[in-house]
């Protein structure tokens, strides 16, 4: 039998006015917080390290983890700051996640902030999503004027004040300091670490800075248990993930599963490819800047440890699918003049490596590529991996690398033939159907 | 306000005494400054917000806007600048009343995007951050927003408009251009303007969150084939022999519901651990 769904997360989203209090407190919201205001801090930071939960904004560092890393209370203010940034291409779980269920994300900050010992909680949420914004806005009147949040809250003598902040468009800011300094209200430029957040984070005070699909995890482990997180998933991939499945499939959409389910499961539970003649080519495991996967790959767990051992990471979960219509030379090149467009310029490998990418990347694409042209792509990206400031580096040298190891003969092509020639591009729209027949 | 030769301002240039903001209009956006800023326990943490909020009265970040932003955080203009260039979302011209974002990053632009793109900028005869002549419609290519699944994505004033066509998306710059009421997919019943979408953005709520979806179709397959699977497990569970009875009646009230906590749990116990090595 295959992998069951795990709609946790997602229970509700079907609900007519899924964001609101009224429905949230249907489906046990706010129970898990009234326990959580009865339980000693400790035990808080405890319970979200024995669930394993690990951050569910990409590097899939521990959470748990992350709380206990803070430094003792010295009576100055301590920070949680939640990354609504989203913005990796191909990554839509988290936007989805405060539309339908903000109260989920604002429960969770609740118990977060209080087992960390937080008094001022932000939320930076990208600026190019207005309505999610207002439904943000919205979740936290009605959790003040429910005694969720403010002075005293549910009479526990906790307080707590949620900002959430909108952003104006900017990749680099959901790398976590970057999203500080941009919070500051600064360029969003990536800050030399250490010190680690946890212990210099927003204006130098010891800050968690947490994904939203991380915060939203906490009210349910609290409910249920750190075992019943814990015997979710691999050994050391506990739980369940949202997984977003995109581009050439049936049913494009979100399956919030265990960790450890494969590509073949979902494909199937989606209905396989939109068109059933037309064979998987590549797909990302996690977002644009994991390295890509082919057909050889259906069966790889989509767990941390096992897809790192496959060569890729688990990243977001963001599994982006293309047929074989689709030119890799024409994606990957697309995916370079995003990275070199949003490259914050503060690290030389990454400014000059994504300007020199882009063009190459474009002149193959083209057709008008050097017989170098390969062979000078790795080098660059052999001089940024590891080498950047950030990981928005790393990452723009992953498609690249991973293409050219799976799919060497299309890039040689470029040397000669434009992409739109060998696979035009028509052949791969949502509306081909319409304006081929036509 | 902006440069006679019409290039993009990039506030380097001081607002000349005579663009200064009528005294009501000053006095109201000092007074909504102070609500921002008194948000963050640092009044620089603003800026942002505050750059929003000058884009709700001048369409664009301007030279006066920039000015009063410094004047309010204790910066310099060119230190308000320096960030505001940063920022995408800012515009250092005059923004048309609708910005409409073709999302051609890689998914989208595979999806449709590129066709879109090409349809409707030659559609309004213009290209990247520019506008069309009645000041309306200002034309972006945008990157990944974050709707991967109802590709391809177009953005007007930042609300979904999903699994657009090059026919759907001129009709729907054609109908803003019109002054007809368009509404996106997931988001209010209605797109604001520029100046009203900016506003919010500055943190002050309009009072459309209730307008909308809470979740498009893409965003329930997962739970439609969830609940499918359950209703299969209960009929199985209820068919099971005796010796299963015992495990089955903590799924069995799940069976016109969605699934619970308890059958959730019961669900991957088999398989996750299982399948690792």
């Amino acid at each position: 039998m295959s992998t069951q769904l795990t709609p946790i997360l997602t229970k509700f989203w079907d609900d007519p006015q899924s964001w609101t209090l009224a429905t949230y407190e249907k489906h046990d919201g706010y129970k898990a917080l009234k326990n959580a205001l009865k339980m000693p801090q400790a035990d808080l930071v405890q319970l979200a390290k024995d669930s394993g939960l690990r951050g569910r904004g990409g590097a899939g560092f521990p959470t748990g983890m992350k709380w206990g890393f803070l430094p003792a209370p010295d009576g100055g203010p301590r920070y949680l700051v939640v990354n609504a940034d989203e913005s990796e291409p191909g990554t839509c779980k988290d936007i989805p996640l405060m539309m339908a269920a903000p109260q989920l994300l604002i429960e969770g900050m609740v118990i977060t902030s209080f087992a960390i010992g937080c008094n001022h909680a932000f939320i930076y949420v990208r600026g190019e999503v207005v309505h999610v914004y207002r439904r943000l806005l919205r979740a936290v009147e009605e959790a003040y004027a429910a005694g969720y949040l403010g002075k005293n809250i549910l009479g526990s003598g906790f307080d707590l004040d949620i900002t959430v902040h909108a952003g104006a468009g900017a990749y680099i800011c959901g790398e976590e300091t970057a999203l500080l300094d941009s919070l500051e209200g600064r360029r969003g430029q990536p800050r030399l670490k250490p010190p680690f957040p946890a212990v210099a984070g927003l204006y130098a005070r010891p800050t968690v800075v947490n994904n939203v699909e991380s915060i939203a995890s906490i009210a349910p482990i609290l409910l249920n248990g750190a075992k019943w997180f814990a015997e979710m998933g691999t050994e050391r991939s506990s739980g369940f993930g949202i997984f977003s499945l995109s581009g050439h499939v049936a049913r494009p959409g979100q399956y919030e599963a265990p960790l450890g389910i494969t590509l073949r499961e979902l494909l199937e539970m989606a209905g396989g490819m939109r068109d059933p003649s037309k064979k998987l080519k590549f797909w990302t495991p996690g977002g644009s800047s994991t390295p890509m996967f082919t057909d050889q790959h259906l069966d790889v767990p989509l767990d941390f440890e096992s897809v790192a051992a496959a060569g890729s990471m688990l990243g977001t979960r963001a599994l982006q699918i293309f047929d074989e219509t689709v030119s890799v030379v024409r994606a990957v090149s697309r995916w370079t003049d995003f990275y070199a467009h949003e490259s914050c310029g503060k690290c030389t490998p990454c400014r000059e490596g994504t300007f020199w990418l882009k063009q190459i990347m474009a002149r193959l694409e083209l057709g008008q590529g050097t017989q170098d042209d390969i062979d000078k792509l790795l080098d660059i990206c052999d001089n940024i991996l590891f080498r950047a400031f950030c990981p928005l580096g790393d990452g723009a040298t992953s498609c690249i690398t991973s293409a050219v190891q799976y799919f060497r003969t299309e890039f040689e092509a470029g040397m000669h033939t434009p992409a739109s020639v060998l696979f035009p591009p028509a052949a791969s729209t949502l509306f081909a159907k319409e304006t081929v027949s036509a | 306000m902006i440069s006679t030769d019409g290039s993009p301002n990039y506030g380097v240039v001081p607002s000349p005494d005579t663009d200064t903001y009528p005294a009501d209009v000053l006095a109201s956006l000092r007074a909504d400054a102070a609500e921002v800023i008194a948000r963050y326990p640092q009044a620089r943490s603003a800026l942002l917000p505050l750059l929003h909020l000058v884009q709700s009265v001048d369409g664009f970040v301007s030279p006066r806007g920039i000015e009063l932003c410094a004047d309010l955080l204790g910066l310099t203009g060119a230190e308000v600048s320096g960030v505001a260039t940063f920022y995408s979302q800012y515009k250092r011209h005059p923004n048309g009343k609708y910005t409409i974002g073709v999302c051609t990053n890689t998914l989208c632009a595979i999806m449709g995007g590129d066709e879109i793109w090409d349809f409707v900028s030659a559609h309004l005869g213009i290209g990247h951050d520019e506008t069309t002549a009645d000041g309306l419609v200002t034309l972006e290519r945008i990157e990944c927003n974050a709707a991967c699944d109802y590709a391809p994505v177009v953005m007007a004033n930042w609300e979904f408009f999903d699994n657009q066509t090059p026919q759907s998306t001129s009709q729907l710059v054609d109908d803003l251009r019109s002054g007809l009421s368009v509404t996106p997919t997931r988001g209010a019943s209605k797109v604001c303007s520029f100046k009203e979408v900016s506003r919010v953005l500055a943190g002050f709520h309009d009072g459309l969150a209730d307008e909308g979806v809470g979740a498009g179709p893409a965003s329930l397959e997962g739970l439609k084939v969830a609940k499918a699977q359950s209703a299969t497990k209960t009929r199985a569970a209820k068919a099971a022999p005796a010796a299963k009875a015992a495990q089955a009646a903590d799924t069995t009230p799940a069976a016109d519901t969605a699934p619970t906590a308890d059958t959730l749990f019961e669900a991957p116990k088999g398989t996750g651990k299982a399948k690792k090595k």
